[in-house]
């Protein structure tokens, strides 16, 4: 029996796909489907879940103060961290790709060394997210012989018996972990937004600059609108990464068991989770939060995916 | 969230800190526990007969009935001590019983490793329980995952079968593992805690060592007057500040005050004993007599600058001198004293806090539960203990079995708390809230946190420890205990 040449096709591109896609059901899928079936149950994590509560571990999450201090952050974490980055990241791209002062093809080219800046922001994407830790624990150190604290003391900010205490300051311990996250992907996106830029025709900007536009305008209007596809791209992988920011918090906040403090004040959903699972003997209701986690990261990525769609340019 | 990016030291540290002395005390009412990790009915119970536990026979030479056949499965939690101390009690093991086959692993991430083991019903047959990735043994006993292990207790001795291995044992060792009226965990290593100093430094400085509270003061003006920071701690992790603290409380209220906060009775931190050793402690704070900026520091940057002597004092249990073994200069000297006394102290002022840590359990479902009480007994025994001591730098809870060569060994920071152990006459502080309740512990560390940062005043920090008490005494799905009378 002969196949008909469709079936056939279809079958060829199926072999290709099944191998991946079992890798992706039992390694991604199948975890998240059990996720919510524990979070159903009652389960200390070290036995077989012990009984079935329902949706009980989900209505207590919404009075739990630490939760809802901990989702708080994750939002703040959420509008500022891809905010700054993809801001500053494009501001860095635009002057590295066509923010030098004439001349260059088409009277367009990036400002002097930015080769070598293009490196050296790629740089912190390179580095172990342990590295970054240990890089920054020292910089962050609480006492006068602290990166940061040298400086401001040397600035004059303050003197050698009152340091600044950076991450074991209420106020701004969420601000030092946005700091480092920052820091780790402007260089991206940097790189993202540079390919993504120098696709853009040259002639699009010779014609604006022999139309007259300065240097903002042409941004505003030729570069803004013409990269849009990877803004929207970066959002959805930012918003992804500020609602974990896991590995940071439970490394450099104060705290015993994955830290979150001083006094809570770091704490973010990933590490309360953690502590939950891992120390606390509250598996099920942990699997809860991992639940809610996962809601809120795919109604987000919808909605920037939805809020940011724009008619395509080709060219 | 798979990228943990722990450095080795964070949990190393924090294998010391919840698994050292003060850790394991776990509670009492293993009875009530059993299935119960939040009042259900129908978790597994304890007493999973394994494969060959029934076949106990009464040969003191092999009480448990081991079968050299049967494989031995050993987890070793691998931190300050390393595992090379297991290594060579495993070959002990396997010397008794020639032909059978012994498994090691190590490692630090427990949890990982084995939670999902324990899930599947299938665990290893001994297990060193430590570390940041502990798993609880609250926890774990409450879903009936451990061997009682009174069993143990109550087999001849490998050295002496007329004698028990109980009777074996340093004063405290069992009462560290108790849940209930039962040993569940072993616990192996010995641990001194207090406030650790210089002996060259105060040599050469002529500082005594201060004996009460206000001694300490009038030290400390000294030594800030001579331009050196008189206090510092590992204000990244304020678990260690609650020491000395609850040492004061211990010494200066009694055991009614312990009670009374062991017991999550209403008001038990408004007591006069709480209040006085908080204002005490905040005096410290409030003179300017901490390094600043240390409330903000991790223990192994405290404990370096310590180590260069830019300030004179740290809380810390005896994993110090092993942890700081690089940073410590040749001739530093190091020593601890015990906390000072306040006015009034029911205790003497020798008292200290100083036990049993590093919990060995066996698994209920363990295969070859027999191999791992046969494993603790070696352990137990003063080959088991001298072993120890020479691998792991550390005296463990083995009675008489560090030999006069072995003490000759002993570093300065290990002989000084030995000595101080020996001080305090059988005078020792223990609390059992702090493993029993392990949100209620956070709370306090939160509040302890922001008194030695300076946010929060005495006052405050009683008013949010009776909050985070009167929280624990409410919340139906933590399950209660009551410290032992004795």
């Amino acid at each position: 029996m002969r196949l008909r040449k469709k079936t056939r096709e279809r079958l060829f591109i199926a072999s290709f796909l099944a191998g991946p896609l079992a890798v992706y059901l039992v390694f991604v899928i199948w975890p998240y489907i059990e996720t919510f079936g524990y979070s159903l149950t009652e389960w200390s994590g070290v036995a077989p879940p012990s009984r079935v509560v329902g949706l009980k571990n989900y209505a207590d999450l919404f009075h739990d103060s630490i939760f809802l201090k901990a989702l708080g952050h994750n939002m703040i974490i959420l509008i500022v961290f891809p905010t700054v980055t993809i801001v500053l990241a494009m501001f860095f791209a635009f002057m590295l790709n066509v923010g030098g002062r004439r001349g260059g093809l088409g009277g367009v080219k990036g400002i002097r060394g930015s080769a070598f800046f293009r490196i050296v922001f790629f740089f912190p994407q390179v580095l172990s997210v342990a590295i970054i830790v240990i890089l920054f624990q020292a910089a962050y150190e609480s006492n006068s012989v602290g990166l940061f604290n040298a400086v401001v003391i040397k600035l004059g900010l303050t003197d050698a018996n009152h340091p600044w205490e950076f991450l074991n300051s209420p106020t701004f311990v969420l601000w030092c972990i946005m700091f480092i996250l920052i820091w780790q992907w402007v260089g991206f996106y940097l790189v993202l937004f540079s390919a993504a830029m120098q696709q853009i025709p040259r002639d699009y900007y010779e014609a604006a600059l022999l139309d007259g536009a300065g240097r903002t305008q042409t941004y505003f209007k030729v570069t803004m609108p013409l990269l849009w596809d990877s803004v929207q791209t970066a959002w959805v992988y930012l918003a992804v990464a500020a609602m974990d920011a896991f590995a940071l918090v439970a490394t450099l906040t104060p705290g015993s068991s994955f830290g979150g403090g001083p006094d809570e004040h770091g704490e973010v959903l990933a590490t309360y989770l953690m502590r939950n699972f891992q120390v606390l003997g509250k598996a099920g209701y942990a699997c809860a939060m991992g639940v809610v986690i996962f809601f809120i990261t795919l109604i987000l990525s919808l909605v920037v995916m939805r809020a940011t769609r724009r008619e395509r340019l080709e060219y | 969230m798979s990228e943990h990016g722990l450095p080795a030291d964070v949990s190393r540290r924090q294998m010391l800190v919840r698994s050292a002395a003060i850790a394991a005390m776990v509670g009492p009412g293993s009875a009530l526990a059993a299935g119960c990790a939040a009042g259900s009915g129908s978790s597994p119970k304890n007493n999973n007969s394994g494969s060959s536990t029934g076949a106990a026979s009464s040969d003191p030479k092999n009480p448990f009935g081991v079968k050299a056949s049967d494989p031995l499965d050993v987890y070793i939690f691998k931190g300050g001590y390393g595992d090379d101390y297991a290594k060579a009690f495993e070959s002990m093991y396997s010397q008794k019983f020639s032909g059978s086959q012994v498994g090691h692993h190590s490692g630090q991430n427990l949890t990982g490793d084995l939670q999902p083991r324990f899930n599947a019903g299938s665990p290893p047959d001994v297990i060193d329980d430590s570390g940041a990735q502990q798993l609880k043994l609250d926890v774990l006993n409450n879903s009936g995952q451990l061997t009682n292990l009174d069993q143990l207790l109550k087999a001849p001795s490998i050295d002496d079968p007329s004698k028990t291995v109980k009777d074996t044992l340093l004063a405290g060792t069992v009462e560290m593992g108790l849940l209930g009226q039962s040993m569940f965990s072993l616990n192996y290593a010995f641990t001194v805690f207090g406030l650790w100093y210089s002996s060259a430094l105060f040599q050469k400085n002529n500082w005594q060592i201060p004996k009460t509270w206000d001694d300490f003061m009038t030290l400390c003006a000294t030594i800030k007057a001579s331009g050196m920071a008189p206090f510092a701690h590992q204000g990244k992790y304020p678990y260690y500040m609650m020491v000395p603290l609850m040492d004061m409380v211990a010494k200066n209220g009694g055991p009614d005050a312990q009670t009374a906060i062991d017991n999550l009775e209403p008001n038990a931190w408004k007591s006069d004993a709480v209040k006085n050793s908080v204002e005490a402690l905040y005096m410290l704070v409030d003179k300017g007599y901490m390094l600043p900026g240390t409330e903000g520091l991790t223990h192994i940057q405290s404990q370096t600058l310590w180590n260069q002597n830019k300030a004179a004092v740290i809380p810390c249990g005896s994993w110090l001198e092993n942890e700081q073994l690089k940073a410590t200069p040749a001739d530093f000297g190091m020593a601890v004293f015990a906390m000072p006394s306040l006015n009034g102290d029911k205790m003497p002022q020798t008292a200290i806090r100083a036990g049993a840590g590093e919990p060995f359990i066996v698994p209920s479902k363990a295969k070859n539960k027999a191999g791992g009480l046969e494993f603790l007994r070696i352990m137990c025994s003063k080959a088991g203990g001298a072993s120890f001591a020479q691998n792991a730098n550390s005296l463990s809870v083995v009675k008489d079995s560090i030999t006069p060569d072995i003490e000759a060994k002993l570093k300065p920071g290990t002989k000084s708390s030995n000595d101080l152990y020996q001080a305090a006459n059988g005078q020792i502080i223990s609390w059992y809230y702090l493993n029993w309740y392990s949100q209620m512990e956070k709370d306090l560390e939160d509040a302890m946190g922001q008194l030695m940062a300076n946010k929060i005043k005495p006052a405050d920090f009683i008013t949010r420890a009776q909050a985070a008490a009167d929280k624990c005494a409410s919340d139906s799905s933590v399950q209660k205990f009551k410290r032992p009378t004795t």
